[in-house]
């Protein structure tokens, strides 16, 4: 069974622009899944979708197997973490413990298993000490992490991220995904949307190629080694498929790279003479 | 939500629409005085074919014109029915049990309603063809001679101006507000009326922290920028009164004069 199941789906906005036509996807299970695309090509609507921020137009939207309506929304957001590309738009309330406490106490739970979630939250994101503060004087690389912990306090089984590392400096990014590789073995699914080719290349699982509110292709991070789909979706190969164009080994790191050049020399170990 | 039009200003080039904003505000106050001393229907006939035939110069949409008139239909229902049940006098035209309905009743009634909904129109036909700036700005003016007693003008010009630019903005941030809040399981769309007005109070404590905050960040922007208040600043756009207001404001006032001269 997928996480996510998409049949279908069109959107257009009120000021008519179509924003989704027709796209068909399906997510897996406990991986990491990039949504690539180029600005307006449909990323974020489409996420938005995935717990019903925005309902369906035209076509539908499974989650975990489950058709989204409009009687099983609040199931759909409880299963699905949603989080917006700025975090201003997400934290709101006046301390960073309430807004985390804000999913929990929506879902009924006694006061002590929130403030035991909201605490293990805090905990896993690394901003204990912040707890009392208001979120926006907070850091964007606080705010991001108060926003994560909200949706964590919540025991989301599917994480639907926007943009989650824009705007973040490259260390924090760096501890962002170490969290989120967890929260993954840990069972989670993740869908994040981006247009960073390199880190879709190097960090996901699988790709899906978005242009023009359409599905261009989806399938393995392979895919993003193909330059004429990157071209079509206006985004650049990755700095190490470009690097690595003509030679067997494709790898998908800076350290696997570096672990393909002969030392002394400077010269790949292993060149494809033949093409 | 975004759609919503705010002061339901119409742009156009009619002459109305060219009016300073001062004069069509004085005009405004005498049109009003006018109408509230009027004594037969006789008056508020040629008041109403004056009105009708301004309306007809502006040509706005009849839609907005009977869409302005929508939000006090409530109260000029309720008027005339008040007047038709409880105003005793004269003739007996209809009666229902414990309940009459009397000649003094029925022209009462009218005359209210009439009066009520002139009022509203000329008021509306003002709004439509003046913009909110120009409208701050002629305040503003208008309330100059009253700075001695205190009355800040300036500052009440500057917070309708502030105010009306930044509807649009704390919209969208509700808007953004209640995406986040729904995302993570709070309930808008289910239960009845009453709930989910309930519901709305976790969305406008977060919606007031936000606008004083911007509040507070307009104001260091604006003080950035050498803001001191209204004295002695100079204006982007001067006001400046030519013929056309002088006859507008001439003709009110002969409206007015006529009125109270002739009693009618």
């Amino acid at each position: 069974m997928f996480a996510l199941e998409i049949e279908n789906l069109s959107f257009t906005y009120p000021d008519l622009t179509p924003a989704l036509e027709d796209v068909s996807l399906q997510i897996k299970r406990k991986k990491k899944t990039a949504i690539l695309g180029a600005n307006g090509s449909g990323k974020t609507t489409l996420i938005y979708h995935l717990n019903g921020i925005i309902p369906a137009q035209q076509g539908r939207v499974k989650v975990l197997g489950q058709q989204v309506d409009k009687k099983n929304m609040q199931e759909v957001r409880k299963a699905v973490g949603l989080l917006f590309d700025n975090p201003d738009n997400q934290l709101f309330s006046t301390t960073v413990f309430n807004d985390i406490a804000f999913g929990p106490r929506n879902l009924k739970l006694d006061p002590d298993t929130m403030t035991r979630r909201v605490q293990e939250a805090l905990e896993r994101v690394g901003i204990r000490e912040l707890a009392e503060r208001p979120p926006y004087c907070l850091s964007l690389g606080q705010k991001k992490r108060a926003a994560i912990a909200g949706l964590l306090a919540m025991k989301p089984r599917v994480l639907a991220f926007d943009e989650p590392f824009s705007g973040l400096d490259p260390e924090v990014a760096d501890q962002f995904r170490e969290i989120l590789d967890e929260l993954v073995e840990e069972g989670a699914t993740l869908v994040f949307s981006t247009h960073d080719v390199n880190l879709a290349y190097g960090w996901a699982d699988e790709v899906v190629i978005m242009k023009a509110g359409r599905v261009l292709t989806a399938g393995t991070y392979d895919l993003l080694r193909d330059g004429q789909v990157l071209k079509e979706a206006a985004l650049p190969l990755p700095l190490l498929a470009q690097l690595f164009r003509n030679s067997h080994e494709q790898p998908r790191t800076v350290e696997e790279a570096a672990a393909l050049v002969e030392p002394g020399s400077g010269r790949l170990k292993a060149v494809d003479s033949s093409r | 939500m975004r759609s919503l039009t705010l002061g339901h200003y119409l742009p156009g080039n009619s002459l109305l629409h060219r009016m300073d904003p001062r004069v069509k505000l004085v005009s405004l106050l005498v049109l009003i005085i006018a109408l509230f001393v009027i004594e037969t229907f006789l008056g508020f006939m040629l008041f109403g074919s004056f009105i009708f035939m301004i309306f007809l110069s502006t040509r706005l949409p009849w839609r907005y014109f009977f869409r302005g008139l929508r939000p006090v239909f409530l109260i000029v229902l309720i008027t005339l029915i008040l007047h038709f049940l409880f105003t005793k006098g004269g003739q007996v035209y209809v009666r229902w049990g414990p309940l009459t309905v009397e000649e003094a009743g029925i022209y009462l009634g009218s005359f209210m309603t009439l009066r009520l909904v002139l009022l509203v129109t000329t008021t509306v036909m003002i709004t439509l063809t003046t913009s909110p700036i120009a409208f701050a700005d002629g305040i503003e003016y208008l309330l100059r001679p009253f700075r001695r007693m205190g009355v800040p003008g300036h500052e009440i010009a500057m917070m309708m101006t502030i105010a009306l630019r930044f509807i649009p903005t704390l919209m969208e941030e509700g808007d953004k507000i209640r995406k986040a809040q729904m995302a993570r399981g709070a309930d808008f769309e289910t239960g009845n009326i009453f709930r989910r007005a309930r519901n709305l109070v976790p969305l406008l404590v977060p919606l007031f922290v936000s606008a004083f905050r911007r509040a507070d960040e307009l104001a260091v922007a604006m003080e950035a920028r050498c803001y001191r208040g209204g004295q002695g600043r100079t204006r982007l756009r001067e006001l400046q009164a030519r013929p056309l207001d002088y006859y507008g404001l001439t003709t009110v006032t002969a409206i007015l004069v006529f009125i109270i001269l002739t009693g009618v």
